[in-house]
């Protein structure tokens, strides 16, 4: 069976698509599946230190694309989670040496012995931009529960359905519960609201994510970490598992401010 | 030869979603060739444009199309439908997420359509106006849905927005006072009429939430909540 294509994409910088890309890739590879990730931000690359794999790297997508190794070089196992593969990005070109086409071209040639290839997209709306989203069959937004990152995520979905890659699926990151009960910060049901999208998981504000990111340990391998349930939440829903919103963020009742979510966003 | 090719060039069609060229009987190869040759030529036109093309009976492997729109794709013209008469090229068009004849009709019936309100035409939009969308439009605008903060409407006529209005609008682009804005739900980030624009910050936030109607009167605006109206 051929690999679902997933791109996770935001609009704006910073508000955690490498991260997230990182960790629903653990996530799924740890449930068993064949996973490959690619950083697709040619120029900016990040995925390989969120996963810990910058010294690994030899070869790298633009070497692919332009023939100077083969797929299978440039994959890089990750000898700590059985079926995860990276595909770095090349830290010194640009977006303009990969095109639309490369990324379709590439995606078909892995995705018949995989299960998912996870497509960590850049910033922007531009060329980066749909060169990520070109081979996706399903794009997953990223937003923070902040204005500005929802009026970028509102731009992005707009150009998703344009582009006709079906309805996106939502993720909020770095959801604070306390400021949202204090009123400081857009509730879930706020962001959906606007952006009128199916939720596939909240990820609550969490310290140990910026931990895990700067030792390339990613924050599903904390058995404790909320956020890390979070992450692991969202692969079993990709797979088709149905996980309410409510057992997961929302554990041990630290949670509970923010229990109006639910009943919005269940499903 | 060449000029040869000039006369026979591929007639060219505006249509809602773009463009629509009729592709000849010839080889394929030699079509492709006269295509691209037509879009280089005027290229300035051509930039940015989405293109759906008119294949009738001839039958079109996935390959041919793949190959077509990246070659359309390189010079900057977005291939967006394939419209044939032979099921196998819409299969094959559908494999590469293209548009075919049956999905561009469902739309055609299903998304927007043509109505006269007033004497004026008007346009039904039935889906979330998103940051980025620009509506411009000559008649009165109609939207089943939000209009989210950075999107625009723009019209000679009115609006009525059966959601909540958080982008732009400017009804009545042309100076005519008689255009009215309706909304489910009111706080928008600019809204105009004529050449009056909506001053009073405080009196929107007061309305939050309530179905309003705004109109000119006596050059001034005027909020009316949609309950008052009986």
């Amino acid at each position: 069976m051929a690999a679902k294509i997933i791109t996770i994409s935001s609009g704006k910088g910073g508000v955690g698509k490498t991260t997230a890309t990182a960790n629903i890739s653990v996530a799924l590879a740890q449930l068993g599946q064949r996973v490959v990730c690619i950083d697709s931000d040619i120029g900016l690359r990040n995925l390989d230190v969120v996963l810990g794999l910058e010294n690994r790297i030899v070869y790298d997508l633009v070497d692919v694309i332009e023939g100077r190794c083969r797929i299978r070089q440039a994959m890089i196992k990750d000898k700590r989670f059985d079926g995860l593969f990276l595909i770095p990005a090349a830290q010194t070109r640009d977006k303009s040496a990969v095109s639309p086409s490369d990324m379709i071209k590439l995606c078909s040639e892995i995705r018949e012995e995989k299960d998912w290839i996870l497509i960590d997209s850049p910033a922007g709306i531009e060329r980066g931009f749909k060169n990520a989203i070109a081979p996706a069959e399903e794009v997953l937004v990223i937003t923070n529960p902040d204005v500005s990152a929802v009026r970028d995520a509102d731009r992005i979905i707009g150009i998703i359905e344009s582009e006709e890659k079906g309805p996106a699926r939502l993720i909020i990151n770095r959801l604070n519960p306390g400021m949202v009960k204090r009123g400081e910060m857009l509730a879930a049901e706020d962001v959906l609201e606007l952006l009128a999208v199916e939720l596939i998981g909240i990820i609550p504000e969490d310290e140990t994510v910026l931990i895990s990111t700067n030792i390339g340990k990613p924050v599903v391998t904390h058995d404790k970490s909320i956020a890390g349930q979070a992450f692991r939440n969202i692969a079993r829903r990709l797979m088709g598992d149905d996980i309410p919103l409510i057992d997961l963020e929302y554990k041990d009742g630290i949670f509970h401010q923010i229990s109006r979510v639910f009943n919005f966003g269940g499903d | 030869m060449n000029n040869e090719r000039k006369k026979n060039a591929y007639p060219i069609k505006g249509f809602k979603e773009g463009l629509l060229i009729t592709l000849g009987n010839e080889d394929w190869d030699e079509v492709q060739f006269q295509l691209l040759s037509q879009i280089e030529e005027k290229s300035k036109f051509f930039s940015g444009a989405k293109v759906a093309v008119e294949i009738g009976e001839r039958v079109m492997h996935a390959a041919e199309m793949a190959g077509l729109r990246d070659a359309l794709s390189d010079r900057g013209v977005k291939l967006f439908a394939v419209l044939s008469n032979s099921q196998v090229t819409d299969v094959n068009a559908e494999s590469l997420g293209l548009k075919t004849r049956k999905s561009v009709l469902r739309e055609n019936t299903s998304g927007f359509g043509p109505a006269v309100l007033d004497g004026k035409p008007a346009i039904f939009l039935q889906k979330t106006i998103r940051s980025g969308t620009s509506i411009k439009y000559i008649g009165n605008v109609i939207v089943d849905g939000d209009v989210n903060p950075g999107a625009e409407i723009l019209t000679t006529g009115s609006i009525f927005i059966w959601g909540k209005l958080r982008g732009s609008v400017h009804a009545g682009m042309e100076g005519s006072v008689n255009e009215t804005i309706c909304a489910m739900e009111l706080d928008p980030i600019n809204l105009r009429i004529a050449n009056i624009l909506l001053k009073n910050n405080k009196l929107i936030r007061k309305l939050k939430r309530k179905p309003v109607r705004i109109a000119i009167d006596n050059g001034k605006l005027t909020i009316n909540y949609w309950e008052n109206k009986k």
